[in-house]
């Protein structure tokens, strides 16, 4: 088989059908392009999630004098020395327990001094004015309710507080966002297998004649169907190409420039080129293997061999 | 276990071609188009098939060339039982036939020579076997000095002739022709008759659907004529003996 014999008939094939292709091209840059944004997407809710969750604690509060009038919680009064030792001696039984961190009014006060400095609210601030608390952490971040349960409406206890929650929000839209894009890239994907499937369906009318002849002359099946595969493969793999510029484009746009998110948000760890570069051969890839495999499936239908 | 190429030829003796009891029905037909066809064709002859319209020639041409299975009976061409071929192997079976039809099958966008070449270039013969032999097969066929001109150019004979050439230039054992003079004119069609004698002098075997009576009359080859699916007559130098 003569590799300039095949590659131009490959070129007639597409330029006959250059709108198709260039719909196929287009349709499956855009399918490729949202699927490896959902799949960075995800890299970047599970880099953020080990990021933070290593960070925060489930803060167990406890009542002061000034609490015992305000809180509800705390009506009993402020918290006794017995029952900070019960507590305390409690959560070191539970198994999901890292380590126990207890901070003082005094230590409190000191955090408090040093985030907000000589501000007029930090001067009139006053050590028993503060919390004492028991800062925990959990061996697996997501068992935070256990500990909710167990501690909070003891007596003493002013409340337990989850700083994942807050993140949790953010988490939660981000996958909101994946779904969306997963969706979206579904059905992107169905009309892309659709025009390549009536792609294929339309050269092999118009090659009807040339594929009969081949027939005749005892050409095999596959090298009957090979041109109109390398036709799907290539304009797929055109696609895939687009869909990984648009990702390259994509994170420079949002993360480094324009939105510049890193910027503005200096936090939050973002991804990295690595993880965007390692999504790009498996978006090459669905972009040369997917369109090849509807092509052989619509051949099967419209081209007798 | 023994594997027989296709490369090989079959055994002297063994018949090209040989139907037993084969008769052929579509789907939604009430009539079967084939009944109960028995017949063998000898490496070497030259065979006219008539017979009217709808009598069941071109489902035996389509037979012989596997485009259908027979509903019952068996069909062996070049020695092989096409029922038992698998779809693979099938084109490998086609490179030992060559075919020939009524309304010249020719690519218009490609030259005389790429046409004849198409078949080669298909079954992966390499650069130099072609720009050998096609120039010996077109100049076969009376075609020398009009490789590059394009169908179009041609008239119906010469177009024929190229696509005999086509079909002929992988020397396949077998040469079948669907009504090959059915769109020229009688003298053009005398040309193209004296052209598939040559080829069948050989050696290849020569089937040929026709309806023109003058043509069978005059050649004086075996006639085997169909009627309504059944075989009604199978002579030794015929002669076209249907009645319009």
């Amino acid at each position: 088989m003569r590799a300039q014999f095949v590659l131009s008939e490959i070129g007639v094939g597409l330029r006959r059908n250059l709108t198709m292709t260039f719909a196929v091209i287009v349709s499956v840059a855009l399918s490729l392009a949202l699927f490896g944004g959902a799949v960075l997407m995800g890299q970047q809710v599970n880099a953020m999630k080990d990021f933070w969750y290593d960070k925060v604690n489930v803060t167990i509060y406890l009542c002061n004098k000034n609490d015992a009038e305000t809180a509800e919680t705390c009506s009993k009064g402020a918290v006794t020395a017995q029952q900070k030792e019960q507590i305390e001696t409690d959560l070191k039984k539970l198994d999901i327990v890292e380590t126990v961190h207890h901070e003082t009014a005094e230590e409190a006060y000191k955090h408090y001094r040093e985030q907000y400095g000589d501000t007029a609210i930090a001067s009139v601030i006053t050590p028993d004015q503060m919390q004492e608390s028991f800062r925990v952490k959990l061996k697996d971040p997501e068992k935070y309710e256990v500990v909710a349960t167990a501690f909070s409406g003891r007596s003493g206890v002013h409340s337990v507080q989850d700083q994942r929650g807050i993140l949790e929000n953010l988490f939660n839209m981000m996958r909101g966002m994946n779904v969306a894009a997963l969706v979206v890239m579904g059905l992107m994907l169905l009309i892309a297998l659709m025009l390549i499937v009536n792609t294929v369906r339309v050269s092999a009318f118009s090659r009807r004649r040339e594929t009969g002849i081949m027939r005749l002359v005892g050409a095999s099946s596959f090298y009957i169907q090979m041109p109109f595969i390398m036709e799907a493969a290539f304009a797929g793999l055109l696609g895939g190409v687009v869909a990984c510029v648009l990702l390259l484009v994509g994170r420079y746009f949002l993360i480094d420039a324009g939105l510049s998110l890193a910027e503005q948000m200096p936090l939050v760890q973002f991804i990295g080129w690595d993880a965007v570069l390692s999504v790009l051969p498996l978006v090459l890839v669905i972009g040369l293997l997917m369109p090849s495999l509807a092509a052989a499936v619509a051949l099967r239908k419209y081209l007798k061999v | 276990m023994v594997t027989l190429t296709y490369s090989s030829r079959p055994t002297v003796g063994a018949p090209v071609i040989r139907f037993d009891n084969v008769s052929k029905s579509y789907p939604k037909q009430n009539q079967p188009a084939l009944r109960d066809v028995s017949l063998e064709i000898e490496k070497g002859e030259f065979v006219f098939l008539v017979g009217s319209s709808g009598s069941g020639k071109s489902t035996f041409l389509r037979l012989l060339l596997r485009e259908e299975r027979a509903s019952t009976g068996t069909v062996h061409v070049l020695g092989k039982d096409l029922a038992r071929l698998s779809n693979w192997k099938v084109p490998h079976m086609r490179r030992q036939l060559g075919t020939v039809f009524q309304d010249f099958r020719l690519l218009p966008n490609k030259t005389v020579a790429q046409n004849v070449a198409f078949a080669q270039e298909v079954i992966g013969k390499s650069r130099g076997e072609i720009r050998k032999s096609v120039p010996q097969v077109l100049g076969l066929v009376g075609l020398a000095g009009k490789e590059d001109r394009m169908p179009g150019e041609l008239s119906g004979g010469e177009q024929q002739r190229v696509a005999i050439a086509r079909a002929f230039v992988n020397r396949p054992m077998l040469l079948i022709a669907d009504e090959p003079t059915g769109n020229l004119d009688p003298q053009t069609s005398v040309g193209i008759m004296k052209l598939l004698d040559k080829i069948n002098r050989t050696g290849t075997t020569v089937v040929m659907a026709t309806h023109d009576q003058n043509i069978v009359d005059q050649m004086r080859k075996r006639v085997i004529e169909l009627e309504k699916g059944r075989l009604v007559r199978d002579q030794a130098r015929g002669v076209y003996g249907y009645q319009h």
